[in-house]
């Protein structure tokens, strides 16, 4: 695919990015924080492609960090935002379980 | 590339947009977090499935384990007072793998490849330092002698123009191995790290918006790199959320992004001081004037958490609804250390969302309140905001507290704010001061609440 697609693609996910993420609430914010970090560890799937290609330590070691960094930085981050976002309860809900 | 994984990541593209659409509301935003993971499962499986090589399978499955079971632990074992550093952290490491990732690929690349690889480094290990050093210093494991700042913004100027001028110098003469790259990273990552440590606390929120937005950025450059639109799509929509963010939090300090990257604090204007009388008052006077109000607002700012007096806030409004009292919570963008953490703080409290009111929300209704219970926030109560225009707070968007009937601030003791200002707040005639720890003094509201019964 050509550069000049993928510079469509990134702008037309710049426009859809900002339109959904206006309209997150800021009572929202922390959990919106956290998921969109566990969303970076998407870079995950580029760690797997090189540690299943290098050749050479030098580069199987660099590769293997990329690949503890991001499923760190993706688990987390999935993990805490299911956390953050079962504490959030409404009224209603809050006074069934009381 | 494959047209099947083609279309499986266009689907987990799909999902990762309708997932953060569900985050729109608190009703439906666990369900979105869960579109989110559902999203990354389908691209890691696509990845797996359709990888052009298997080699050291082994070993990438032993650090993948590693890395989900550190992660798994330290979300699990986090607490939500710490939510800034355990954000900042993961931050960090998403920056540092888009970077390792980029220069894993990098060596023998030319032409635009080239360039972006070096780009993906640069921003990837800018961002790895930053968050690094913003964990640090809201672990509080480092602390920063202020009489430094110049220098070592200078400094980290410095190096990163030297890593600029380097990453030039290795695109445009088309050699370089994994050493030029590590130097490049290493290099990039210590410019990150200079320029975040002399940021102070409050300033937290708006650097770790910022960073999250880079980290984006560099999964999205890592994207251009592998010709992988969905790492685009993805680290795009990170990219947004962090800009979003950055500048709300810049608009809620009324701080530009310069200044708070330049300066470490708001501009130093004549610090007004207000003329008039404090006027302390009692805990069981607090408790009848809360107890007999119709309309309850409280106002909560960092200082609550940092007393860890959130328990004891919903123990007074559930006694205050116990008597007919309505308690709203009025919460300013900038109440804590990232975007939106007094909500999770309350949250964790048990405070139900529909009570959590953002700013723009609760203003009007300031007017018809009875009593603002101010809890640990000084500066987004000041009305100088509103009024002085020599203050440096003027044009802060702020909670109008001093539109309510009463004002009840509570208080350690009469010391300024961290823009150096007094509260003419708290020589309104309106105001009255309970001074005392703020856990203590919510501890003998509830015990006063109690009696009344």
């Amino acid at each position: 695919m050509s550069l000049i697609a993928e510079i469509y693609i990134f702008v037309l996910a710049v426009l859809a990015g900002f339109q959904v993420i206006a309209k997150v609430p800021s009572i929202l914010h922390t959990p919106l924080m956290s998921a969109t970090n566990a969303i970076h560890g998407i870079i995950l799937v580029g760690a797997l492609v090189l540690a299943f290609s290098v050749h050479g330590t030098a580069a199987l070691v660099i590769a293997l960090a990329a690949v503890l960094f991001a499923s760190i930085n993706l688990v987390g981050g999935f993990v805490v935002t299911d956390r953050i976002l079962a504490m959030f309860r409404s009224e209603r809900e809050a006074g069934r379980s009381s | 590339m494959n047209p099947i994984a083609q279309v499986l990541y266009m689907a987990s593209a799909t999902l990762f947009v309708l997932g953060v659409r569900f985050l729109g509301s608190p009703a439906s935003a666990r369900s979105g977090n869960r579109l989110l993971a559902i999203g990354m499962l389908l691209a890691l499986g696509t990845t797996l499935a359709f990888a052009p090589h298997y080699d050291h399978v082994v070993w990438v499955a032993l650090v993948a384990l590693l890395g989900s079971a550190i992660g798994v632990v330290s979300a699990r074992r986090v607490r939500m007072t710490a939510m800034p550093q355990m954000v900042a952290f993961f931050n960090g490491l998403g920056g540092g793998a888009a970077a390792l990732v980029a220069a894993g690929g990098w060596p023998g690349s030319s032409g635009a490849a080239s360039w972006l690889a070096l780009l993906t480094m640069v921003l990837g290990s800018v961002s790895f330092g930053g968050s690094i050093i913003a964990f640090l210093k809201l672990q509080e494991w480092i602390r920063v002698d202020l009489r430094m700042a110049l220098g070592l913004r200078l400094l980290g100027l410095t190096v990163l123009a030297a890593v600029v001028a380097g990453a030039v110098y290795l695109a445009t003469s088309g050699h370089g191995g994994i050493g030029a790259a590590l130097g490049v990273m290493a290099a990039a990552a210590a410019g990150g790290a200079l320029l975040t440590l002399p940021i102070g606390g409050a300033d937290m929120p708006v650097v770790i918006s910022l960073l999250n937005a880079l980290t984006g950025l560099s999964a999205a450059a890592t994207g251009f790199v592998l010709q992988n639109q969905l790492l685009i799509i993805a680290g795009t929509l990170v990219g947004a959320s962090g800009t979003i963010l950055t500048q709300q939090m810049s608009r809620a300090m009324h701080r530009s992004l310069m200044n708070v990257i330049w300066s470490g604090k708001a501009a130093q204007g004549e610090a007004g001081t207000a003329e008039g009388t404090v006027q302390p008052i009692t805990h069981d006077d607090t408790a009848m004037l809360l107890r007999y109000a119709k309309k309850v607002v409280v106002v909560p700012g960092y200082g609550l958490a940092v007393a860890r007096a959130q328990l004891e806030v919903k123990q007074v409004i559930d006694l205050l609804n116990g008597f007919g009292v309505e308690v709203l919570f009025g919460i300013h963008p900038v109440a804590g250390r990232m975007p939106g953490h007094m909500n999770v703080l309350l949250a964790e409290a048990d405070v139900a969302y529909d009570q959590l009111w953002e700013m723009d929300r609760i203003n009007p209704r300031f007017r018809d309140t009875d009593v603002v219970l101010v809890v640990g926030a000084n500066d987004v109560t000041n009305p100088a905001a509103r009024t002085q225009t020599g203050s440096p707070l003027f044009g802060m968007p702020i909670l109008n507290v001093d539109e309510a009937r009463h004002v009840v601030v509570l208080k350690r003791s009469m010391g300024r704010g961290f823009a150096g200002v007094d509260n003419p707040l708290y020589v309104d005639p309106k105001t009255r001061m309970l001074f005392g720890d703020a856990k203590h003094s919510l501890g003998a509201l509830v015990r006063e609440l109690e009696s009344a019964q």
